[in-house]
C-alpha cells in the first residue's frame, strides 16, 4: 500500500517489513506470555471464575442483562430528551437576532465546558433537596438529567453543523420561492439536516452509553458496572467479571459505531439527499467544548457536497463544483 | 459566603489535584498515543492491526470501567503498587493517571493519525520527484504539515481529558468532583457550591481552548 509516508515497498523494504513483523511479534508474544503468567500466578484463569458466564444463566439474567437494560434505558431516554432540546438550541445559535444567538451560545458553551459528572452530582442533590422523587428512582432521574444537560449542548452543535453542512443553494432556493424563515427551517433545512446528522447522533449515543457508567459508581444508579460489583461479590471473580463487562460494552458500542459508519456511507452516497453529512469523526471534536477550535474546524471540515442528480454518484464534489463551501 | 472561607484551601487543593492529573495523564498519553499512531501508519500490517485493535477496544469501553478496573483488579487482585507502598493516596492517584493515560492515548493516536492523513499524497510525491530522501520527505515535508494540523484536535483531547479527570473520583482520588460531592452533601448551599465548581472547570478549560484554538488556527495549513 502507498501512503503519504512511504511508497509501495520494493524487495528491500519488503524484507525489512518482514524483520519488523517478526521483532514485533516476539515483543507481543512476550507481553502476552507475561500477562498470562501473572494471571496464573494469581489463579485468575481458573475455570470456576469464568464458568458462571458460560454455564450459569443466572449470572446473565440476574445481574448482567438487567444492568445492561438500565444502561440502555438511561442512554436511550437521555438521547430522546436531549434531541429536541439540542435542536432548539442549535437553531437558536443560527438565529438572525443577535441576543438569541449569543444567549443560546452561552448556554451551550457553559454545559459543554463542565464535566458530566458535576451535572449528575448536582441533579442528584437537587432532586433529593427540592423534589419528592423517591430515593430508588432518584439515581435514574439524576443520571438522565446530567446526560441530557450535557448532550443537549453537544447535540446543539451537531444540529448547527448539520444545518451548516447543507449546500447554500438550499437556503437561496427557499428564499427565492418566497418561504418565510420558519418555513425555510421547518420544511427545507431541518429535514435535510436530520439526515445529515444521523451518523453523528448515533455515535454520540456511544458517548452517552459510556457516561452512564459514571452514574453507576458515583450516585448508585444500578447499571451494568454496578451490577458487575454485585455479581463479583457473589462469585468472587473480580477480574473475570471486569473482562466480561468490558466485552459487553465493546460489543454494544461497536454495533452502534458500525451503524453510524453505515449511515454515514448511505447518506453520503444517497441519490435523494444532497450528500451533506456530519461525519462520525467530528463528534469527538464537538463533544469537548473547545470554544476556539471546534466550530471553525467543523465548518471547514465538512466535505464537499454533491447536489442531487450530479453525474458522479460516488460522492465528493468534482472540480468545477462551483457551489461555495459554507463556512469556509 | 462563609462556605468559601471554610473550604478555600480544600477547594484549591482539589483543583490542584485535577490539574496534576490532567498534566501527567496528558504527558503520558501523548507519548503512548504517538507510539500508537506510529504503529497505525507503519508499513507493517501486524503493527497496524495491533494499533487498530487497541484504539477500537479502548475507545468503546467507558473510562469509568478502566479506572475502576485499575483500582479493583490491578491494585487489589494483582497487587500492583505503582511504586507507592502503603501510601494509598499516592497509589490511587497513580492508578488514575494510568487509567486516564491508557484511555486518552487512543484519542491522541486518532488525532495524530487524522493529522497525517490531512497531508495530501501529492506533497510526498512532489517531494520524491525532486529527489528528496525518505527521511527528508518525512522531516521537511510531511511531519511539519501534519503537526500543524493536529493542534486543534489535540486541544480538544486535552480539554476532554481535563473534564475526564473527574472520573478519578470513582476510586476516591481527592480531586474537584469528589470534594464537590462531599460539600453538597454536607452543606445546604447546593447552588453556590455547584457554581463554584462549574466556574473552576470553566476557568481550566476556557483559556486552554481559546489559546490553543487560536494557535491552531494560526499554524493551520491553508488548503
Amino acid at each position: 500500500m502507498t501512503s503519504v509516508l512511504y511508497d509501495a515497498p520494493g524487495p528491500k523494504a519488503k524484507l525489512r517489513n518482514v524483520v519488523y513483523t517478526v521483532v514485533f511479534l516476539v515483543v507481543l508474544a512476550l507481553g502476552v506470555w507475561w500477562v498470562i503468567d501473572k494471571l496464573n500466578e494469581k489463579n485468575q484463569l481458573e475455570w470456576v471464575l469464568w464458568k458462571p458466564f458460560f454455564t450459569d444463566s443466572q449470572a446473565w439474567t440476574t445481574y448482567l442483562l438487567p444492568g445492561l437494560g438500565e444502561t440502555l434505558k438511561a442512554a436511550g431516554l437521555a438521547l430522546l430528551i436531549a434531541l429536541p432540546l439540542g435542536a432548539v438550541f442549535g437553531i437558536a445559535r443560527l438565529s438572525d437576532h443577535r441576543w438569541v444567538r449569543v444567549s443560546a451560545g452561552a448556554v451551550v458553551e457553559f454545559f459543554r465546558a463542565i464535566p458530566v459528572l458535576l451535572l449528575m452530582l448536582f441533579a442528584n442533590q437537587f432532586y433529593s433537596e427540592y423534589t419528592g422523587i423517591s430515593s430508588e428512582q432518584r439515581p435514574l432521574y439524576a443520571v438522565i438529567t446530567g446526560l441530557v444537560l450535557y448532550n443537549a449542548a453537544v447535540l446543539a452543535e451537531i444540529v448547527r453543523a448539520g444545518i451548516l453542512s447543507l449546500p447554500r443553494g438550499q437556503t437561496e432556493a427557499a428564499k427565492a420561492v418566497g418561504l418565510r424563515k420558519g418555513q425555510m427551517m421547518g420544511s427545507v433545512l431541518l429535514p435535510q439536516a436530520v439526515t445529515a446528522m444521523l451518523p453523528a447522533i448515533v455515535s454520540q449515543l456511544v458517548v452517552i452509553v459510556k457516561d452512564t457508567a459514571l452514574g453507576g459508581v458515583m450516585i448508585g444508579f444500578s447499571e451494568l458496572l454496578v451490577e458487575r460489583r454485585t455479581l463479583a461479590s457473589n462469585y468472587s471473580n473480580v477480574f473475570a467479571s471486569f473482562i466480561v463487562v468490558a466485552v459487553i460494552y465493546v460489543v454494544v458500542n461497536f454495533i452502534l459505531t458500525s451503524l453510524a459508519s453505515w449511515l454515514e456511507r448511505v447518506v453520503r452516497r444517497g441519490k435523494r439527499t444532497t450528500g451533506a453529512v456530519v461525519g462520525v469523526g467530528e463528534v469527538d471534536d464537538l463533544s469537548t467544548g473547545a470554544v476556539g477550535g471546534g466550530v471553525g474546524r467543523l465548518a471547514g471540515g465538512v466535505p464537499p457536497r454533491v447536489l442531487r442528480g450530479d453525474a458522479d454518484p460516488g460522492g465528493g464534489g468534482g472540480p468545477g463544483d462551483g457551489r461555495g463551501d459554507v463556512g469556509k | 459566603m462563609d462556605i468559601i472561607s471554610d473550604y478555600d484551601t480544600q477547594i484549591l487543593d482539589a483543583f490542584w489535584v485535577t490539574v496534576k492529573l490532567t498534566l501527567l495523564s496528558g504527558l503520558f498519553s501523548l507519548i503512548w498515543g504517538t507510539l500508537l499512531a506510529a504503529m497505525r501508519v507503519s508499513p507493517v500490517p501486524l503493527m497496524r492491526g495491533f494499533g487498530a485493535v487497541y484504539v477500537n477496544v479502548i475507545r468503546n469501553v467507558p473510562l469509568t470501567v478502566i479506572i475502576v478496573f485499575c483500582s479493583l483488579a490491578l491494585a487489589d487482585v494483582f497487587g500492583v503498587t505503582m511504586g507507592a507502598q502503603g501510601n494509598f493516596d499516592a497509589l490511587y492517584f497513580r492508578l488514575a493517571v494510568l487509567g486516564l493515560s491508557a484511555y486518552t492515548a487512543a484519542f491522541v493516536c486518532e488525532a495524530l493519525r487524522s493529522g497525517i492523513n490531512t497531508v495530501p499524497v501529492g506533497q510526498a510525491e512532489a517531494a520524491r520527484a525532486i529527489g528528496l530522501s525518505f527521511t527528508q520527505v518525512l522531516t521537511i515535508i510531511v511531519l511539519p504539515q501534519a503537526f500543524r494540523s493536529v493542534v486543534g484536535p489535540l486541544t480538544n483531547v486535552l480539554i476532554a481529558l481535563t473534564k475526564n479527570t473527574t472520573v478519578a473520583a470513582a476510586i476516591g482520588v481527592a480531586e474537584a468532583a469528589l470534594l464537590m460531592k462531599e460539600m453538597i452533601e454536607n452543606e445546604a448551599q447546593l447552588l453556590l457550591i455547584s457554581a463554584i465548581f462549574a466556574l473552576g472547570f470553566i476557568v481550566l478549560t476556557l483559556p486552554t481552548g481559546l489559546f490553543l484554538g487560536w494557535v491552531g488556527k494560526k499554524v493551520a495549513v491553508k488548503r
